[in-house]
């Protein structure tokens, strides 16, 4: 199973930018432990959920043709704590893309305002580099991932239904 | 195109402190990427991208960083490079300083010829080549 660290896509322009939303949750695990008594988020998830916001975009603007994979934090920085009750929007632009690569720069809000940048640069990783033990399936983007993207383009396509329920 | 060499300098000692985490003052032109600033393989990814924001252009997979010189057997024999091998290497990489190098065409000495100086003579080239 895959960690998935964000809840929904609230915006995604293919091949530019995307915008997704994590809602804290006093109910994760970790926060238990992180710390006990004060819960707080740790800014490695933080950089989690902007890896697999950006991440998503620089799939998508190649069609997940290959395995996109988090190479290196250029730039993380934050200011202020995330605590359950919170909701963290990742706001990622594709910077650069190309057969080799991508960069993103990102910017994290806490309820609606900004508490941090996150940088990032993602390895294009191919099936027929066989110098590389790789399953022959795309191991990244599986139908967790592709789900979140689908979801939230069928709730800008066709509306998201009001009458249920009723 | 007239080509500043200061401004050159300047600007690529900018993206290695800012790729590498670095102090500019360790950013001399013969100071080596890897040996001398720590620089690892997925900062040289890092490093072509900040320079082809830094100055407008576009960098070819191996063109800066050859890296179709280890994998061929005509080009390394053991620990060093075939004759054949060394000249390809200088020709793909008219802006680095092989006169230390070519006496001893050691694999493990290549790094070595990675230096600030050789990304400022590359970028310096293909400014002059716009």
């Amino acid at each position: 199973m895959r960690w998935i660290w964000i809840d929904a896509f609230v915006e995604f322009e293919s091949r530019r930018r995307a915008s997704a939303v994590k809602n804290i949750s006093r109910a994760e695990d970790y926060l238990h432990d992180h710390f006990s008594g004060y819960p707080v988020m740790p800014a490695s998830l933080l950089i989690e959920g902007m890896a697999q916001t950006a991440g998503i975009l620089v799939g998508e603007a190649r069609g997940f043709k290959e395995n996109v994979i988090l190479a290196k934090i250029r730039k993380a920085e934050f200011d202020g704590y995330a605590v359950p009750g919170d909701q963290i929007r990742f706001d990622a632009v594709l910077e650069t893309i190309d057969d080799r690569a991508a960069a993103t720069t990102g910017l994290v809000l806490k309820n609606g305002n900004a508490m941090g940048k996150v940088d990032l640069i993602f390895s294009h990783v191919n099936q027929a580099d066989r110098s590389l033990d790789l399953p022959d399936e795309n191991f990244v983007f599986t139908d967790q991932f592709l789900n979140l993207l689908a979801s939230f383009r069928s709730s800008v396509g066709h509306g998201i239904p009001t009458d249920v329920g009723k | 195109m007239a080509v500043n060499g200061n401004e050159v300098f300047s600007k690529v000692q900018d993206v290695l402190t800012d790729a590498l985490g670095v102090d500019a003052a360790e950013v001399s032109s013969e100071a080596t990427l890897q040996g001398d600033l720590g620089a690892e393989s997925i900062d040289f990814l890092d490093i072509v991208f900040r320079l082809e924001k830094a100055f407008a252009i576009k960098i070819p997979k191996g063109e800066l960083f050859p890296d179709d010189i280890l994998n061929n057997p005509d080009y390394v024999a053991g620990d060093r490079l075939t004759p054949t091998g060394l000249e390809r290497l200088k020709t793909a990489m008219p802006h680095a300083d092989f006169s230390k190098f070519e006496g001893e065409p050691s694999v493990s000495k290549m790094p070595d010829l990675f230096t600030v100086g050789t990304i400022v003579k590359y970028v310096e080239n293909k400014l002059r080549a716009a």
